[in-house]
Order: C-alpha cells, then structure tokens, then sequence
C-alpha cells in the first residue's frame, strides 16, 4: 500500500473525519447567521456588505477555508511535531512583544495593529502550547509523576498564561486552565483537580459568607479523605461530624452566651461600640472577647501534631498531603481578601462581586449580564425567529456580534435552539476525544485533547457568562464569536488535529 | 463501560453541558422574571426632567421662574425622506444645518445606533407648537420638554447666577450626579444651592415592540418614577429695591449694598455693571460678549473687589479711640488744613477749628483722626508700637474687617488689614513710627476692603455695636439657613460708645447747607438718615466716591453702603446713590423735592472716567 508515502496511501477524502469538518461548517454558518442579525438592524445591508461585521466575517470564513485546506492538504502534518519548539518560542516572543508594540483595546494590550488588520496573538498561543505539550509528553519515557517532568509541563502551560495576565487579559489566560483536564487523561493525579476545586470553592467561600466557614469547610473535608483513605469512615461519621456540627453552630452559641451575660441591652451596646473599648480603655467582656475563627484554629492546630504522628506511625504519605493542603488551604483563606483586592483587577472584581451576589448593580457591571440574560430569556422555548430578536437588534447588549453573540441565538431561536447549539459542541468535544483515544500516537492523542479542553472552556465560560453561571469575561464562543483572529485560531487548532488524525488512517 | 480515565471526562463534559442547558432552561422557560410581553416587547426608559426649584425673594415675588421650551430630538434610524424646506421653514432653520446635522448622525451612525439624540436645543413653545401640527410628515423626529429658567424682574443677574447644560468638564468632576444632556447651576445663587435646587429626575418606562415603535407603558406605569421638582429658595432680596439698586448704578462702575441691620439680611446687592437677567436665560448666546466685556460684568464686585475705604473708616478709628480712652467725645483738636507733622502734612478742607468729636464726622475732618491714630499707636499702654499696631489691627477686625464675612457667596473677599510683621518687612523693624503710617487714620493706604465689609459696618452702627453676618438666603419651608446667620457679633468697642458716632452721622446729614456737614445731599426730610462720607484717593484717576447710611436713626431698617469708582467726592454720587435707595426702600417712592436729584442721578454717565484694560 505504502508506494510513494506522501500525501497518496488510502483516499485522501476518505480518511478525512467528515464529522468533525461538517460540525465546524455548521458552527461558523451558525456565527456568520447569528453576527448578521445582531447587526443588521443597526447596519442594513445584505449579509455580504463588507461593509459591516457579516461582510468581514464572511471574508474571515473564506480565508479560515483556505487555512483548513492548507492544513489539510499542502503541509506534511509531521512539520508540527517537528517546529513545535521554534514555533512556540515566537509565539510566546509575540506574546510579549505586543505588551509593548500592541493598541490598547478596552484596557488590556493584547492585540497587534496593521493598518486596519488586527490580531491577537493570544489567539495562537492556544495552538502553539498545545504542540509543545504533545511533543513534551509523548516522548519516550515521558511520565508526569516525575516531578521534572510534570515542572516542565507546567512551565509550559504557565509561562504563556503569565504573559497573557501580564497584557491584562486575565480571562483569556483562565482558558489555560483547561489544560489540566488533558494532564489528567495522561496520567496526573485526580487529587489535583480535586485540590484545584477545592481551592476556587474556599475563595468563593471566603468572600461569600467568611473564613471560619471556608475553614470549617476544608477541615471537613480533609478529614474526610483522610479517615476514607485509611478505611476509617465509621471514625469520621461519629466523630468528625458531631465536632464539625459543633463548630459549625459555636458562632451562634457564643452570641447567646455573651447575650446571657450581659442581657440584651448589653448585646446592642456591644454591637454598636466595638472597637470603642479599646479607645475608652475598658476591658471588653470576655465572651465577646473570644472569636469563634480563633476557637476554631486553636483546635485544628491541637489535632495537627496528632494526625501527623498517625500518619507516620502508619507510614501515610497521603494523610501528610492532606495536612499540608489543609494548610496551604487556610493560608489561601487568608490571603483570600489580598488577592480580590490587590491582585484582581477592578472591573474583574466588580465583575466577581455581582456573580457572587456581593454587591447589587442592575446598570453597572450588572446590567450587561442582566440585558443579556433578558434577552435570552425572552426566546423562550422556540425564540422569537430569526432576525425578529428585539433585545439584541437594539443594542441592549452589549459586545452582541463578539462575546454576547449567544445572547442572538438564545433570543431568537428560544431553548430549542440554544440547546441544540450546546449539544453540537458536546458533539464536536466527544468527536475530538474519541478521535483522539484511537490514535495510536501519543502526539496526535494528546493534541486531541488539548483541543477538546481549550474548546471546551471557551464554550462553558461564554455560554456561563451570558447566563449568569460565569462571572463576565471576555472570551469569544469558539468559531461562532465574530472576529478573524479567533475564527482563524480555533479553525487552525482544530484543524491541525483533523490533519493529524488522517495521517494516521491513511495507512490503516 | 468501564469507568476510565476517558469516560470520565466525557461524563464531565455532559454534566457541564447538562448545567448549561439546565440553566438555560430556568431562564427561557421557567422563570418569568426574564420574560417580555409575549408580543417580543422590549423596555425603553424616557427621562422625565425635574422642574428647577424657584427664586422668591423676600416679598414672595418670583425672581427667577420656569418655562417650557423643548428640545427637539431625532432617531436617525427613523428617519425616511422628508421635505427638508418645510422642516427648517417651520422651525426656522437654515436647511444647510438640517443637512449638515444628517451627515453627522450618518457618519456616527454606529455610535448613535437606536437611540435619539438632540437636534435642536430649547425651542420656545410657539415655534414647537406649530412644528407638532405637522410632526407627522416627519417620522423620527419628536420634542422633549425641559424646563428652561424665566427672569421676571431684571434683578439680581450677578447674584442669581446662571443654568446651562453640563459640559464634559463638568461631568468629570460630578461623574455620578449627573449624565450629559442634564442642567446644572454654574455661579451665584443658582451654584451655590444647586443640591436644592436641582430635583430628581424620573422615568417613564415604555413597551417597544419589534419595529422599534414605543406602544404602550410597561406595566401601566407601575414601575415609573415619578421626578421631584427641586426645592424653592427665599433670597433675602428686595426684588424692586435690587431693581431700583440696579437703576441707580447704570452707567457707572461700582457696588451698592443694602443690608437689614436687624436681621443681617442683604436687600439689595448690585455691581455694576452688570449680567442683565436676559442674558442668563441664553447664557450660551451671550458668554463670548460678556466674557469679552473689559468692565467684567461676570465680576462681583461688592464681594470680590477690593477698596481703599476712604473716610468711611474714620467711624472705626473713632470707636477705637473711645474705647482705648485717648479721647472723650468733648476732646477738641485744632485743623489748620491738615496735620502736621515734621515737614510734611496730610491736607483737610476748609472747615471750622478746632472741633470736637461729633463735629469731625460730620465735617470728616482729617487732622482729628491723624491725631487718634497717632494718640492710639504711641499709646504708653503698650511697649512699643508694633503691639499698639496689632492691637488696633484686633479692634479693627472686631468689625469683620480684614477676613471673609462668611456669608452664603460662593467666592467672598477677606480684603487686608495690615499688622505690625508687614510694616516690618517693608521697614525693618524700628523702622517705622506713627507717621508713616498715619493715612490708615483716614481709611488710605494699606487698607483693602469690600462694599459688603462697608455695608456691615454700617449695619453695626445701626446696631449700635454688633452685626449679624450677612446673607442672601432666608429661611423658607423647605430650606433652612445655616445658625450661624442668626448669630450676633459684638465688636471689641463698648456698645455705649455707639450712639456718639451715630450722633455725628445724623449731623453730617441733616445739619443743613453751609454746617459744614459733609452729606447734606443726602438728607430726606423724616427719614433721620445718619451717614458718613468717604472720598478714596486713587492714584490711577478720579478718586473713589463712598457713602454708607442708614435710616430711621432710632430702629434702622436699612444699611446702606455706595462705591462709586471714580465717582470723585462722596457727596457727589455715593450719598445721593445711597439715599435715593434708603428713601425707595423706607417710603416706597422718591419725594418731589428729590426728583431732580434722582434724575441726575439716573442719566449720569461714568463710564469714560473708568480705565480698563483692554
């Protein structure tokens, strides 16, 4: 079969997944459709006007085309393994040269302007890390446990996501994330993106309701995994749980406490001239004077000399884990405050306060996702039909063709079509996975999944921040958002990936 | 299926999926909170603008009122053809600027998207009123009403102030009160009450459906808010008077203050020349010329010019002098045309010698006072003569000299005093002695203060030894002034000193022609008028004309304080200035007698005397 190599061994166009390319059609005609009616009444003019962003979009479409078809047929699929180091080297020195070189657009400096062409090299960063993570990982003898290894990985993930926060485009970087889900598949352990989540739920926890919570929280759980790991369940349900019970209600028993003592009257006074003790030389009541966070830590800190002598005496390297992610948890809780206040930017903060409920702002940072999710959920089940959306033709949304662009299809085309949308790129996803399990390279495999996970959160926090599950960041909704960059990003990310999986076939 | 590693994050993504369609489903079918009307409506908002809060002054009459004037705006998306001639004959506009106007919202048109902007600002009514009839020819197009200040009385143009638009500078600084297209109060009463005066603004909320077109209110108006007219004000002003004030110092540079010595209220408060009310209504026409004026009509100039007080300050030196004992009201100095001292003099007039105190106010004899000051400064009382300086640098401030007043203007003057550490720069110290400073005893050289500072040294007078500070605001029913208005002020002299000052002010009114007696012109028979006159020497031309006066003598009703510059003696403009205004106030006319006085008064012509700098 194998005569001349090349592009010749099985039919080219049969060893093509056609699925795959189709899902990709559908979605950029479902953009191109959706970019059009959320302009169209502020710019009138046929779909092709170029003039406008469906006009353009439809340039970026054709221009996308010839990328997948060069990708597909002109290039050896090999050169990607091959310049995957050179190639990431230049992108991350584009990275770093439009911090310098770039325009500022809406605070960050991420893009590069030519003349009236811009582009973002974010946007191929993506592909460029997922290279080198597939060339770094499917070396022989490659095994993330090792902590060299597993460095390595990180820097590479890292190093890119750092410049991006550096160009204040922190939304963007968050898409790094995703790749943790890909080192899971290859091996890394799930305590990881358990840790991970644990980590995000205690920061959440901690501006939402208050450290003794988010402690009481990670306590609970670390316990639990411990007494789980050690087979010791009944343990931690009969006493773990009546103490995490206790703690959990010692706020309120002290407040009663120290309202019998001093009477009610007392309690109000308190209240109203905390802090005023001290000014006013008096001793505060003692009840008022012990804080439950300080009960609560003065007792973890009784159990932790215990735990890990346990642990040693049982020779239970996870025990000693726990310990220290507990730790490392608790110093999180604390810093929680510094890092919302002092590292996030401010529109990111406003941005999280209203997601988490913080702060009430119907016309501030809250009303984009309010008009936004009016829109939506003005569609209803079958949506108000195509071109016929009220909330989206008259500006009420915001960035409606670019981050919003899902606002038009949840106005227009109502449940039905939103959801098929979702399901369509739960299709693309799954494709990609399985495409990717049945490689016999570890390259084209692992790419696969870098694919799937830089897709994915895209998809899930575009479609979450419309609807009000994301705090706003602004991220374009793969292939569908209007802009070249992006559409040329995700079509060359992906279809590199549907190159390399055809390579494979061909010969099989 | 076995539970690897791959099913695993398969079974992930379906669960992050199922909790975006989830929560989709909540949104687009359960909760109703998102929902519209089930014809595709869409929620538009239309400001309503607050009506301004109204200017009373102290007689109830309105001084600055509201009209309707509308703004016309247009939605350029809305817009078809339409026959521009009629448009712009209607509303009486060029059609260069319609097409002009179409070209710009063509060319912003993405920015302007679906909204409506300003075409035309502040249309008056009737030109509106005809424009309606045939709106319909003109779809896109629709009037706003706004409420546009009225001026019923020309009075007051400087104190009043001003409302326009607010700029982009403006918003910067207020960037959460207000939003472009809002009014706001720039200067005098109108900036410095504008929290009062301003209002809410409201909102209606309206259905629209998919063309675009509003069709009915969201709810019934449920939801609306309604806007809450701004808070009316009381000024202390006398409507008429101020316009009589205003009457009087046509045609001439210079302030005149009128002040109610029982109550600290300022009744009339001029500086001329000045803003003519017309002109605030339609600040934008007429900033340039105003701001180009080389008289600075936009300057107020009884708070915020500073004078030499001139003879006026004799009354000062006096009481002083009393109260530290260098004389006694039956203290006679001798004047032989003028004081002497070394080789050099400080020049009087013609007058009888010698004279005892009440007789030097009113023949405002120089000589009399060289003598207190110097009697004051070289006081054995105190050590050396800086302290005695500072001493009667105390005393003069008593009477609110020499710092802000503290009344309700936004931008008041403090004028100077000076101290011993001044004359002590300039001299060195020891360097100088009672002599060289001796004009200070007739109100000349270091001394800068307002026709507000001289009006309430009047007012003090009046009272025989304390003021209230004055103010231009009174308590009404919604606006409460701040205490401290109500707050008496004693000078540092004894109250018993007073009546002799006043009784030298009555002489110098109503002594009669060939007394001596220097106001003589300003005497209205039973009105008892006390004054006192000033002439302020001025190196750069005509000397200033000052007057201060108040009437009756026993229970004053008025405080009256003329600076007329270049005006020359006091008796020639100020005293007849001042007058005239306390005999309007206090009789309600002028009397037969006086009407050639009065006419003389209104044709005069200053102007050309009056150096500006262009």
């Amino acid at each position: 079969m194998r005569d001349t190599g090349g592009n010749k061994g099985r039919g080219l166009l049969k060893t093509i997944d056609w699925k795959l390319v189709i899902c990709w059609l559908i979605l950029v005609m479902i953009g191109w459709a959706n970019i059009y009616a959320s302009i169209h009444s502020s710019e009138p003019g046929s779909i092709f006007d170029f003039g406008c962003r469906s006009g353009k979009q439809f340039v970026w479409i054709v221009t996308a085309l010839c990328i997948a078809a060069i990708i597909l047929f002109v290039l050896n699929p090999r050169v990607f393994e091959g310049l995957s180091v050179p190639i990431y080297l230049f992108v991350l020195a584009l990275l770093i040269a439009v911090i310098f070189l770039g325009i500022e657009v809406k605070g960050s400096r991420s893009w590069f302007a030519f003349g009236p062409i811009r582009f973002q090299p974010a946007e191929i960063s993506k592909i460029s890390t997922s290279l080198l993570l597939a060339t770094v990982m499917s070396q022989q003898g490659y095994k993330i446990g090792r902590t060299k290894d597993f460095i390595i990985t990180a820097m590479i993930i890292l190093l890119p996501m750092m410049i991006i926060v550096l160009q204040s485009e922190t939304g963007s970087a968050l898409v790094y994330v995703g790749f943790i889900f890909m080192l899971y598949r290859e091996g890394l352990s799930g305590w990881l993106i358990f840790l991970v989540g644990m980590a995000i739920l205690s920061f959440i926890l901690t501006l939402t309701a208050s450290p003794y919570v988010a402690i009481l929280v990670i306590i609970a759980v670390a316990s639990l995994c411990i007494c789980l790991y050690s087979g010791r369940l009944k343990l931690w349900l009969m006493a773990g749980i009546p103490l995490i019970v206790f703690f959990a209600f010692l706020p309120t028993l002290l407040d009663l406490w120290s309202a019998n003592i001093l009477g009610d009257e007392g309690v109000a006074a308190l209240a109203a001239a905390d802090g005023d003790y001290a000014a006013a030389g008096l001793h505060k009541p003692l009840a008022s004077r012990i804080k439950p966070l300080y009960i609560l830590l003065g007792s973890a800190g009784l159990m932790l000399p215990f735990t890990v002598f346990t642990a040693y005496r049982e020779r239970n390297p996870f025990s000693h884990l726990a310990v220290i992610s507990t730790i490392a948890g608790i110093v999180l809780v604390f810093s929680a405050d510094f890092i919302f206040n002092d590292v996030l930017q401010d529109h990111q903060r406003k941005r999280i306060e209203v997601l988490l409920g913080m702060k009430e702002d119907p016309s501030g940072v809250g009303y984009n996702v309010n008009q936004s999710m009016i829109a939506i959920g003005s569609g209803g089940l079958f949506g108000k039909g195509y071109l016929n959306g009220t909330q989206t033709t008259y500006g009420f949304v915001p960035e409606q063709s670019t981050d919003f662009i899902f606002c038009t299809v949840g106005e227009e085309w109502g449940f039905i079509g939103s959801a098929a949308l979702i399901l369509l790129y739960v299709f693309l996803i799954y494709r990609i996975i399985r495409d990717a399990e049945r490689s016999r390279e570890a390259f084209t495999r692992i790419y696969g999944y870098c694919v799937a996970c830089c897709i994915f959160m895209h998809l899930f926090i575009n479609i979450g921040m419309t609807i009000g599950l994301m705090p706003v960041i602004g991220i374009p909704l793969p292939f569908v958002s209007y802009g070249g960059s992006s559409l040329w990003g995700f079509t060359a990310l992906l279809f590199i990936f549907i190159a390399l999986d055809r390579n494979e076939k061909k010969y099989f | 299926m076995k539970l690897n590693r791959e099913n695993r994050l398969i079974i992930g993504l379906c669960t992050a999926a199922a909790i975006l369609i989830a929560k989709l489903f909540s949104i687009q079918i359960i909760d109703d909170k998102y929902k519209m009307d089930a014809e595709n409506n869409s929620m538009v908002y239309s400001t309503i603008y607050p009506t301004r809060g109204v200017i009373h002054d102290r007689n109830g009459n309105i001084l600055v009122g509201n009209k309707v004037a509308y703004d016309l705006l247009v939605t350029p998306k809305e817009v078809t053809e339409f026959d521009t001639l009629a448009f712009c004959e209607v509303l009486g506009i060029e059609p260069d600027f319609v097409r002009d106007k179409m070209q710009e919202y063509y060319n912003n048109r993405r920015r302007i998207g679906y909204q409506s902007v300003v075409m035309l600002k502040q249309l008056p009514p009737e030109t509106y009123m005809r424009f309606a009839e045939i709106a319909y020819k003109f779809p896109g197009f629709r009037g706003q009403a706004r409420s546009i200040r009225e001026y019923p009385f020309n009075a007051g143009g400087n104190l009043l102030g001003y409302v326009s638009e607010v700029d982009a500078s403006f918003l910067a600084k207020h960037p959460d009160e207000y939003k472009s297209g809002d009014y706001a109060g720039k200067t005098g009463i109108e900036a410095a009450r504008e929290k009062e005066l301003r209002g809410e603004k409201g909102y209606n909320i309206w259905l629209r459906n998919s063309r675009n077109q509003v069709e009915s209110r969201y709810s019934e108006g449920e939801f609306d808010k309604e806007a809450i007219p701004g808070k009316d004000i009381t000024t202390t002003i006398d409507a008429e008077l101020q316009h009589y004030g205003q009457m009087l110092m046509a045609n001439k540079v210079g302030s005149l203050v009128a002040i109610e010595p029982s109550t600290g209220e300022i009744l009339t408060m001029v500086s001329s020349p000045g803003i003519d009310v017309d002109m605030l209504a339609d600040i934008g026409q007429h900033y340039r010329e105003i701001a180009t004026n080389p008289y600075k009509p936009m300057f107020n100039r009884a708070v915020q010019a500073s004078y030499p007080p001139g003879s006026v300050f004799k009354l000062v030196n006096g009481l002083i002098g009393l109260e530290e004992e260098v004389l006694t009201p039956n203290t006679y100095y001798p004047c032989s045309m003028g004081y002497h001292f070394g080789r050099n003099k400080l020049g009087c007039h013609a007058h009888k010698s010698p004279i005892n105190f009440e007789e030097s106010i009113m023949m405002s004899c120089n000589a009399y006072y060289c003598y207190i000051l110097r009697d004051l400064l070289e006081n054995p009382k105190y050590n050396e003569i800086d302290e005695a300086l500072d001493k009667w640098r105390e005393y003069v401030m008593s009477f609110g000299f020499g710092q802000k007043l503290g009344s309700d203007f936004p931008s008041e003057l403090g004028g100077f005093i000076p101290d011993s550490k001044y004359y002590n720069r300039y001299y060195k110290k020891g360097g100088w002695k009672a002599t060289t400073v001796i004009s200070l005893s007739i109100g000349q050289g270091e001394i800068g203060c307002t026709p507000l500072h001289l009006a309430n040294l009047c007012a003090t007078i009046a009272n025989r030894g304390f003021y209230y500070t004055p103010h231009i605001i009174k308590d009404s029913e919604h606006v409460e002034i701040d205490p401290k208005y109500k707050e008496r002020h004693y000078t540092m002299v004894d109250t018993t000193h007073f009546p002799k000052v006043v009784g030298g002010m009555y002489r110098a009114v109503n002594s009669g022609f060939g007394s001596g007696g220097t106001a003589s012109i300003a005497a209205v028979e039973g009105l008892e008028i006390c004054g006192k006159t000033g002439t302020a020497q001025n190196p750069h031309g005509h000397d200033h004309s000052v007057f201060i006066c108040f009437a009756p003598k026993d229970d004053p009703k008025i405080a009256v304080a003329a600076y007329v510059e270049n005006g020359g003696f006091g008796a020639t403009w100020a005293a007849p200035i001042a007058s005239l205004l306390t005999e309007m106030y206090l009789t309600g006319e002028i009397s037969e007698s006086r009407k050639p006085l009065e006419d003389r008064i209104l044709q005069g012509n200053l102007m050309d005397r009056v150096k500006v700098s262009k």
